[in-house]
């Protein structure tokens, strides 16, 4: 049947698309070996990615590659998307990736070996493959925030606070199984409470609230949008943006972290296996960890850069914490557990 | 009598354009996700789904919800559309295309400012709660579709013979009696095509199930995302995604059967505008008032909120790039309107055609065609957004990036509009006026450029005015396909700009969803006065 199909729509498309269509087309034709300029590489990320146009053009300049963009919704969805077209991928690199996801995308051979010759500048354990198929490129934290002048007990300083009668109503969570701070928060709790299950039926009879994402959560039921509720989850580098984007402007953001509950999530990037251009691929994972992007990524992208040497803004050395202790959990023990650890919080929480 | 080689040539376009459009970017990626799905451990997850309680209550409040909404729909829909039916040419332009504003709103947005007029009216908490409710959903979607029965039943309405109504008045029979016994049967056409849209769009509501009906609430259509999408499950996606296709066909079936039966002819021309009880129109004006008004009132209020007090800082703000945008929110604005003009022409080209099938085509063409063309509409934007990037991802058909793809999808859910709103009208032409044209001696391309195209003008530009505002507000589908940025369409920035805390960004957020409805409103518009200006002509 497929092949009918296709020849059909090969006529109707050449028919009605066919200018649109060759330009996309024009190949660019194999590298060999160090060869890369006058390639063009594809990069494929989620929809918060930004990098400025001065950026890619520097890399464009050094290299003589160029370099095309494509977004594509959140991290699950370009996961997946990966994993359909696995063989024949849409890009030649991969960015977002981040240790949530890690392992899915590996058991799945998405990515191909590639040791950045900048991988020593990297802080250390961020890079959590061994066999460096992916390489880190960002970290952040997800935790818990709390609207300073509306929170209406003293500051909470553990998770095991927050299932105390006097932050009774007070919490908001997003549904792991929709939200990707919503499950980041979750495996904070796994790693970071004796009895999770317990926890959670706790923050339960605490009147946990929960909604599908982050925006229904900040601008819905926290105070920042209106709403009633002092504590959500959120990032470590949500203070900051509430200092960059205030209206009118603040000299300290009206918001503050809950540094027991974060866990950390980084960002990877990896070479897609099946590129034709492996080598120019490589190239821009290098880039990618060069003062030139990690200085841009704070203000950004709202995450923390990878390599020691980069300079944070003022914003950030000002309103941005991080924690200590963040928690952390195994790729592979997150993968394994996954579906199982969000069902049973499913049965908890909403019942 | 033989036919000119011409004709039968245009006959074959008529059919071969829909469907080449149909098969290569529905059929063709749809069927190829459910076999690659279904592939592997398909047959068995389908078995498991069969025998889940939980998903067959997922199926159960889909199906409940979807129907509930229609009805729900209806009932404040039809007796604005009897307003609007008689209201006089230009208040009916301006009308249709105010209703018609809610299509572009983000559901993310309309959800806020759905729970913001819930607080600000207590309906967040006790025992009027409205918030994560099954009420939030089931309003939400009588918001969305509020425009789709008052547009295609009043366009209708506006077009039938008044004079039947007299007769049946002058001979006694009460206004009730005349409602049910004159009026109801000749709209039902109308009535079962705006029901099958509505049904449908519920039944493949995403974010308002999602976010104003509470993490409790899942319908097939967020079972498919979270199994594709969160899950990498894809044979589970594919089960349901063919249950979700199984269920449609049915339901759709029904609807086109309800549309077919005893069609009633109507006489172009010859539209008398009727008075209307005073108290009849302030009382329609008053619920559309509340019902589209509130939330929209909160939106407008929100993007003018600029530091302490109120300003067009926001709209100002619109033109300069945010860091988290990849251009500014103006370019967005104006991808959008190109790709909507792009979505808006396919959609009418392939709909008009698919619709001269459905009406004139030989009977087996003319269901397949009805059905085929009003599938997508019920169809995961999941199933078709990775259903394009496994089957489209060769030469000559590699679009998986291509600029073209956006404007695809839309139009695959623009056509159904375009349908659904022809059809009826079409079928509506007394067979009897075109014989007698054809006996006068018009030939067949005479017959359809004076009876044809201008009683179906009627029904495309309601169709037309559809078919832009979906792909302007596009979400879903559009957050499928890989993007490139400089392709950055405005409901995808506005989700953007609500990513990031600050209400320097949300005010922004709140501006672009006041400027898309207001480049809708002049759209649908100038579509309108189109139609008003080619019916002056005749």
């Amino acid at each position: 049947m497929q092949t009918p199909t296709r020849i059909l729509g090969f006529l109707i498309a050449s028919a009605l698309f066919g200018a649109a269509c060759g330009a996309d087309d024009a190949s660019n034709g194999t590298t060999d070996g160090d060869d890369i300029a006058g390639t063009t590489i594809t990069v494929i990320s989620h929809d918060s990615f930004a990098i400025s146009t001065d950026a890619l053009a520097s890399f464009t300049a050094d290299t003589g590659v160029e370099v095309q963009l494509l977004s594509s919704g959140d991290v699950g969805q370009m996961v997946s998307e990966a994993i359909l077209t696995a063989g024949n991928p849409l890009a030649d690199v991969m960015f977002g990736i981040d240790n949530t996801f890690l392992q899915r995308g590996l058991d799945a051979n998405l990515f191909e070996p590639y040791e950045s010759v900048h991988l020593d500048d990297v802080i250390d354990g961020l890079a959590l493959d061994p066999d460096n198929r992916v390489t880190p490129i960002d970290f952040g934290d997800v935790c818990v925030n709390y609207w300073i002048d509306a929170l209406p007990a003293p500051v909470p300083t553990t998770l095991e606070q927050l299932t105390a009668p006097e932050y009774e109503g007070q919490l908001v969570v997003q549904n792991p199984e929709t939200s990707s701070p919503g499950l980041a928060f979750l495996l904070a709790t796994i790693a970071g409470t004796e009895d999770w299950e317990q926890y959670w039926a706790d923050l339960t009879a605490n009147g946990v609230t929960v909604t599908a994402g982050w925006e229904d959560a900040y601008y819905g039921e926290f105070v920042a949008g209106g709403g009633e509720r002092s504590l959500v989850v959120s990032y470590a580098s949500s203070p900051p943006a509430e200092v960059v984007f205030a209206d009118p402007p603040v000299d300290t953001p009206p918001t503050g972290v809950l540094l027991d509950s974060c866990f950390r999530q980084i960002e990877f990037a990896g070479v897609l296996a099946g590129t034709d251009h492996a080598a120019a691929a490589g190239a821009f994972i290098d880039f990618m960890l060069t003062p030139t992007f990690q200085n841009e990524v704070p203000l950004s992208m709202f995450v923390f850069p990878a390599i020691e040497s980069a300079v944070l803004p003022s914003e950030f050395t000002d309103h941005a914490r991080l924690a200590d202790r963040p928690h952390l959990l195994d790729p592979a023990e997150i993968e394994a557990n996954r579906d199982a650890w969000v069902d049973r919080w499913v049965e908890i929480v909403l019942g | 009598m033989r036919r000119p080689t011409s004709t039968i040539a245009a006959a074959g376009v008529v059919v071969l354009v829909p469907a080449a459009f149909i098969a290569v970017f529905f059929v063709f990626p749809v069927a190829s996700i459910l076999l690659r799905g279904l592939g592997g451990d398909g047959l068995s997850a389908l078995a498991d789904l069969a025998t889940s309680p939980r998903q067959r209550g997922v199926l159960w409040f889909t199906v409940w919800q979807a129907l509930v909404s229609t009805v729900l729909t209806l009932a404040v829909g039809l007796p604005a559309a009897s307003v609007m039916a008689r209201m006089g040419g230009r208040a009916q332009r301006v009308t249709r295309a105010l209703v018609t504003v809610p299509f572009v709103l983000p559901t993310l947005v309309v959800a806020g400012a759905f729970e913001g007029v819930f607080d600000r009216f207590g309906l967040d908490a006790g025992a009027f709660r409205l918030r994560h409710t099954v009420w939030a959903i089931l309003l939400a979607h009588v918001f969305f579709n509020y425009a789709v029965v008052v547009r295609t039943v009043g366009g209708y309405w506006a077009g039938l013979d008044r004079r039947l109504e007299d007769q049946a008045r002058m001979l006694g029979a009460s206004r009730r009696r005349t409602w049910w016994e004159v009026t109801l049967p000749r709209l039902r056409p109308a009535i079962a095509s705006a029901a099958a849209i509505v049904f449908l769009f519920s039944f493949t509501s995403f974010g308002v199930v999602l976010i104003l009906g509470g993490p409790r609430r899942a319908t097939l259509e967020t079972e498919i995302y979270r199994y594709a999408v969160t899950r990498s499950d894809f044979s589970t996606a594919a089960a349901l995604a063919l249950v979700q296709l199984v269920a449609v066909l049915a339901l759709v079936a029904v609807a086109t059967r309800l549309e077919r039966l005893r069609p009633i002819h109507n006489r172009p021309g010859r539209v008398r505008r009727g008075a209307l009880g005073a108290r009849w129109v302030i009382l329609n004006a008053s619920v559309a008032l509340v019902l589209l008004g509130t939330p929209i009132a909160v939106l407008v209020e929100r993007s003018l909120v600029a530091g302490d007090g109120y300003g067009l800082a926001n709209y100002r703000a619109l033109a300069t790039r945010v860091r988290q945008l990849p251009a500014p929110a103006t370019i967005a604005i104006w991808n959008s309107v190109v790709f909507a003009i792009a979505a808006t022409a396919m959609a009418v080209l392939v709909g008009t055609l698919a619709s001269l099938v459905v009406v004139h085509g030989r009977r087996g063409l003319s269901r397949l065609f009805d059905l085929g063309l009003t599938l997508p509409l019920g169809t995961s934007a999941v199933t078709i957004g990775f259903g394009i990037l496994i089957a489209l991802d060769e030469p000559p058909l590699d679009l998986r990036t291509s600029w073209w793809i956006v404007p695809i999808a839309h139009a695959l859910i623009g056509i159904p509009f375009v349908v659904r709103t022809m059809v009826p009208v079409l079928r509506s032409i007394d067979p009897r006026l075109r014989e007698a044209a054809a006996i006068l001696g018009a030939t067949p391309s005479r017959v359809r450029r004076e009876i044809d195209i201008p009683i179906g003008a009627r029904g495309l530009v309601v169709g037309a005015g559809f078919a832009f505002a979906v792909s302007l507000g596009e979400f879903g589908a559009t957050s499928f396909i890989p993007r490139r940025p400089e392709n950055l369409t405005a409901p995808i920035a506005l989700f953007r700009l609500l990513g990031t805390p600050g209400d320097l960004l949300r005010g922004q957020a709140m501006a672009l969803a006041v400027v898309l409805m207001v480049t809708v409103a002049i759209v649908v518009m100038a579509i309108e006065m189109l139609r008003g200006s080619a019916e002056g002509g005749l």
